[in-house]
């Protein structure tokens, strides 16, 4: 078996491409992802440059993992809904989106996730501080506000692809 | 049926893939191919693409082959005049861009 290694890291999710590029570095330097928990991911040994990693945020589809598999992508992991896609370099480049409608679509998920959860928090954040016997109303509240940061974070990236779209496809 | 329809680039070249029937990544090679490597679709945007069709009854899924578990899809009459529809806005808008400016390279 492969050498591995496991890397504890957090990362926002509204830097997700950050994310992506830092594991496309791991992959450059031979170690190709190959496990993903929450905040750990574990790598494996491989030719520097053997993989090219990509992240997408997609429901349990089996079917769409089939036609990536197709495609000659496979899953290195997943976490939540968060699929961690991972293909050969020597068959070529590798996106999952190839155009602009189909990243703000994915963008579109996003918002719309962070935008459930950021809700749930707030409503559970705004019942707790009524509620003398509770006194951890905050943290929700807190989580709310981050939320919705990360919500700005997105809706930004978007709105750039929006006024490119305006001009292009 | 609307005639008016602009299809993106990459709807225009998954239609013409399917003139003939095809799986996705027979789709994704043959658009590389016709486009000379200009044009790649990716995996996700296809797999977007080819539902919204389906929605819209542009194509089929063809019953699964024996000895294959790849799905392939076909074009549909609908999809067909979608894409015949297409081609003639194209060549109107090759044939005004030549007129204006006499056909300079």
């Amino acid at each position: 078996m492969a050498e591995r290694k496991t890397v504890h890291k957090w990362l926002w999710v509204w830097d997700f491409e950050k994310e992506e590029r830092w594991l496309n570095e791991m992959a450059m330097d031979g170690w190709a992802l190959c496990e993903v928990g929450f905040c750990k991911y574990v790598f494996e040994r491989t030719q520097p440059g053997e993989y090219i990693i990509r992240l997408e945020l997609h429901q349990h589809d089996e079917r769409y993992i089939e036609f990536m598999h197709d495609t000659g992508a496979e899953v290195a992991g997943r976490l939540f809904a968060w699929v961690y896609f991972r293909r050969k370099s020597e068959l070529g480049p590798f996106d999952i989106f190839s155009d602009i409608d189909s990243k703000i679509t994915h963008l579109n998920k996003i918002s719309r996730m962070l935008a459930v959860i950021g809700c749930a928090n707030l409503i559970i954040g705004l019942i707790n501080s009524f509620n003398p016997s509770v006194r951890i109303g905050w943290v929700n509240l807190l989580c709310a506000t981050l939320l919705m940061y990360g919500l700005g974070r997105i809706h930004g990236k978007k709105e750039a692809l929006e006024n490119e779209r305006a001009l292009r496809e | 049926m609307n005639e008016s329809i602009v299809l993106t680039e990459s709807t225009y070249y998954i239609l013409l893939s399917l003139y003939k029937p095809q799986h996705g990544y027979g789709i994704m090679q043959q658009t590389e191919e016709l486009s000379e490597g200009r044009l790649r679709l990716a995996a996700g945007t296809l797999y977007g693409a080819l539902n919204s069709m389906l929605d819209k009854g542009w194509i089929v899924q063809l019953p699964i082959e024996d000895g294959s578990r790849q799905k392939r899809y076909k074009l549909t009459d609908k999809g067909l005049k979608v894409l015949l529809g297409e081609i003639e806005r194209l060549k109107e808008l090759v044939k005004n861009g030549e007129l204006v400016t006499g056909g300079q390279q």
